[in-house]
């Protein structure tokens, strides 16, 4: 049924593509930078300050995006007991652990500012620890158990109770009063942002998104010649 | 203007550290992913290089084996 996700088949386009995802990456982030910094306005209550939101909202909805990945492939692997599938969800973890931090290292550096503190348990900020302290165990899970089976096991069950806490943390703001405002840019209606502060916004959206998929497929490479080490000695 | 740009009516040190603070990690993060592979592929070139040459013949029957050699900077293979 999977046999587009055999390895062979993979590794020859995931050991090329790096080099041009950097590329690319530096190309737009690049252009993100400078809308981000200097070309789009600043808030009329906020000032300069928002310009913290082109960081902090891209790698937010991005750990919250791959968080669900890995608690999806978490659950086929499961099912269809399928190797390469917690392979990918390993090698995605890095990428949205960093990126869970830095939400929450920067969110907290705008509070300052905004809200006049550098933390509050409101809801939003707690649910995104909770969501680090869940990418913590499911890494530090791979570390520990040295038997594959078992650590598949334990990784799928951290990520499959984790991707409970997703939802929780997207609609936080509407459930509780929490400092954060209610969603500004929306999929299935109007987004409230102006355009000038829109357009940075997903151009930096997709230079991390880029980053994210560049350090996946540099952590999926490493963990498909380490299997590969192992079948050298075998042979 | 420059200082307008680095001072941001006083915001300047919130925007400028949630940026480097940013960029550091994704930096750190890819200097310790690259450097693991670079790792793992010196190691199987390494390895590469003990086998005899029955086993290398059938080592390069793997499409994947053969990707590692040519990707590997290190490669003399």
């Amino acid at each position: 049924m999977f046999n587009i996700f055999k390895i062979n088949k993979i590794f020859e386009i995931t050991s090329k593509a790096p080099k041009y995802i950097f590329i690319i990456f530096i190309i737009v982030l690049s252009i993100g930078l400078a809308e981000a910094l200097f070309l789009s306005p600043e808030d009329y209550i906020q000032s300069h300050s928002v310009r913290i939101m082109y960081v902090h909202v891209p790698s937010a909805w991005i750990a919250l995006g791959i968080f669900s990945l890995i608690a999806c492939l978490s659950i086929i692997s499961f099912i269809f007991k399928n190797k390469n599938f917690s392979l990918i969800a390993k090698s995605l973890a890095p990428p949205g652990f960093v990126l869970n931090i830095i939400a929450l290292v920067t969110g907290s550096i705008w509070g300052k500012p905004t809200w006049g503190t550098w933390w509050a348990w409101d809801a939003r900020i707690t649910s995104m620890l909770i969501l680090v302290l869940f990418y913590s165990m499911y890494i530090l899970a791979w570390r520990i158990f040295d038997k594959k089976e078992q650590a598949n096991k334990i990784t799928s069950i951290i990520a499959i109770v984790g991707v409970i806490n997703v939802p929780i943390i997207k609609f936080s703001v509407d459930w509780w009063s929490t400092l954060h405002q209610e969603s500004s840019v929306k999929v299935f209606s109007e987004t409230s942002i102006h355009s000038s502060m829109l357009v940075p916004l997903l151009i930096m959206t997709a230079a991390f998104s880029l980053f994210a998929l560049l350090i996946f497929l540099m952590k999926y490479n490493t963990e498909l010649i380490k299997i590969k080490n192992k079948g050298l000695d075998r042979l | 203007m420059i200082n307008e740009m680095i001072l941001m009516k006083g915001y300047g040190v919130y925007v400028w550290s949630a940026f480097s603070f940013t960029l550091i990690s994704f930096a750190i993060l890819y200097t310790l992913i690259k450097i693991n592979l670079v790792k793992e592929q010196n190691k199987f070139v390494a390895k590469f290089g003990l086998l005899n040459r029955r086993k290398i013949k059938l080592a390069k029957t793997q499409s994947t084996n053969r990707e590692i050699l040519l990707n590997s900077t290190s490669s003399k293979i």
